[in-house]
């Protein structure tokens, strides 16, 4: 008796530990393709901006320094030689920089109704908006996922095992506010904020 | 983050994928019982036919209406999709056309990244009435179709939530069980008007003996199988997709993290007055409004409740609502 009942207490503990095991390695590889999106994402954008900044650089002449400052920005954060998701304070400092170009630049489009009038600039602004929702769900989606691992490693009992599957938290990615704060946002469209 | 609650996402994709299969079993067990049924009445009658007639021995009927239900449940699984999409007249969009086209694909791609899965095909339905709908058998094979009517009517952020909700469908694949059961609904449903036009008694044979009780029993039940089918295939329906719904707002709410934006599209979704007429009673249920709820509701009173196939409206757009103040409460603090 004493035995068998020691036999199926082992089972049990085995079979949780290999449960375990496998849930933080499943949500280690989520949260890893999770981030691997907002590169997808992020790439995206950086090979879609010099398009955009051609498309308006003629129509757009009196506001040099906006273009100026979002190819710059661009250019940054194209040079961020950094990967994986041990790199991503360097590339979200550098991303979060050029989303508040990119803002600004919408901004601006958005005070000049004339500019707006143009079919070309209506695609544009559909395509940034676009582009910067891509960027911000991915970053959504990786967090939330991040989160989660991050909460399964630290919580007891599954903690146990988390030095097994070599389980680290995972960084999250952080919205800087003082990018968003140097914005003027002028908004005299009296539309809704979203 | 945490605002949507658990969703427990994975139990739900558990569940479907549960249901869907005793959905197929119970589908063919249903005809297996039809025909093996059949069978056994017909060889009651006539185990006490004279010598030279015919007695029934072998149970074809059976045999060939649960091998029927079978090939149906696969057939209906393999292009259930498919013949949703077609029987609303949806029409692809390959390369977008317009601005309005454009935008849709966008934001279908965005809601895809927020929700973490592939991007469906989009499909546009030619109705003014606003709705939406989605269908296929797994994340991978999915599709979103939505009206010309909620293109007009909904802004970029409704149209998100919506398209949200129905991604919501997707990931737990809501939209497996529902294809299939759209699927069968509509076999059960022609072959129910098929069979009971050979059925119907054209030249009742004479009997002298009478049948014993247990036997008419038997016939009385079995009949009554015959017309309860299509009834007990639109139930199913209805009870299946009434609670799922507000699962799939909350989705919404989660990918979009703007359950105001729903609450809004579903307001005026709400508030437009016409019928979706490309969505037929078989596919109903897959669709974010009931496309006939105006005319359940004005026709049969009482019954419009409890055979709805969507939770009425203000109660999910409250909800939505209480999600959203929420929110802004926390943002505010």
């Amino acid at each position: 008796m004493g035995p068998l009942v020691l036999l199926i207490v082992l089972v049990v503990v085995a079979a949780w530990v290999i449960a375990a095991y496998n849930g933080l390695i499943a949500l280690k590889n989520q949260t890893l393709n999770a981030f691997k999106q907002i590169d997808v994402q992020l790439k995206r954008r950086h090979d879609l901006i010099p398009n955009l900044v051609n498309a308006v650089r003629g129509a757009m002449d009196f506001e040099k320094s906006t273009l100026e400052a979002v190819i710059q920005a661009r250019n940054q954060a194209v040079k961020v030689n950094a990967t994986g998701p041990e790199g991503i304070k360097q590339i979200s400092q550098a991303e979060n920089a050029l989303s508040s170009a990119l803002q600004r630049l919408m901004v601006v489009v958005e005070q000049y109704p004339q500019l707006r009038a143009t079919g070309n600039i209506g695609q544009l602004q559909e395509e940034l908006t676009s582009t910067e929702n891509k960027v911000a769900f991915a970053r959504q989606l990786y967090n939330d996922t991040a989160t989660q691992y991050n909460t399964k490693q630290q919580q007891f009992p599954t903690s146990l095992v988390a030095g097994l599957a070599k389980a680290q938290p995972a960084d999250l990615w952080e919205i800087e506010d003082q990018g968003e704060k140097a914005v003027p946002q002028v908004d005299l469209s009296l539309k809704p904020k979203t | 983050m945490s605002d949507a609650g658990p969703l427990n996402l994975f139990q739900q994709q558990e569940a479907n994928r549960r249901r869907t299969v005793v959905l197929v079993v119970g589908f063919v067990a249903f005809f297996a019982w039809l025909g093996f049924g059949g069978d056994y009445i017909y060889y009651l009658f006539s185990r006490d036919a004279p010598r030279y007639a015919y007695h029934h021995t072998f149970p074809w009927f059976g045999i060939v209406l649960s091998l029927g239900a079978a090939a149906i449940a696969w057939y209906g699984y393999r292009t259930g999709p498919q013949k949703v999409l077609w029987s609303t007249g949806a029409r692809e969009i390959v390369e977008p056309q317009s601005d309005t086209e454009r935008q849709l694909v966008n934001v279908v791609e965005e809601m895809a990244i927020a929700a973490g899965v592939p991007r469906p095909r989009i499909w546009i339905v030619d109705d003014p009435d606003p709705n939406a709908f989605a269908t296929g058998t797994d994340p991978q094979h999915s599709h979103i179709a939505v009206t010309q009517g909620l293109l007009d009517l909904c802004t970029r952020d409704e149209l998100q939530g919506v398209v949200a909700h129905e991604l919501g469908h997707v990931k737990n694949l809501d939209v497996r069980l529902m294809t299939m059961l759209a699927a069968l609904v509509g076999a059960v449903a022609l072959m129910h008007d098929g069979t009971s036009r050979v059925l119907r008694p054209g030249g009742g044979s004479s009997d002298e003996r009478k049948p014993s009780p247990l036997v008419l029993i038997l016939l009385v039940v079995w009949i009554v199988s015959w017309i309860l089918a299509p009834i007990i295939a639109q139930l199913l329906a209805l009870g299946v997709s009434r609670k799922r719904e507000y699962l799939a707002d909350a989705m919404s709410a989660q990918f979009t993290r703007n359950p105001l934006a729903l609450a809004s599209a579903l307001q005026k979704i709400e508030g437009a007055e016409a019928p979706t007429t490309h969505i037929k009673r078989g596919a109903a249920h897959l669709c974010i409004a009931d496309p006939l709820g105006r005319r359940l509701t004005s026709h049969e009173g009482v019954f419009a409740d409890a055979l709805a196939t969507h939770p009425p409206m203000a109660k999910r757009i409250a909800i939505l609502r209480g999600m959203g103040y929420a929110q802004l409460k926390q943002e505010r603090h």
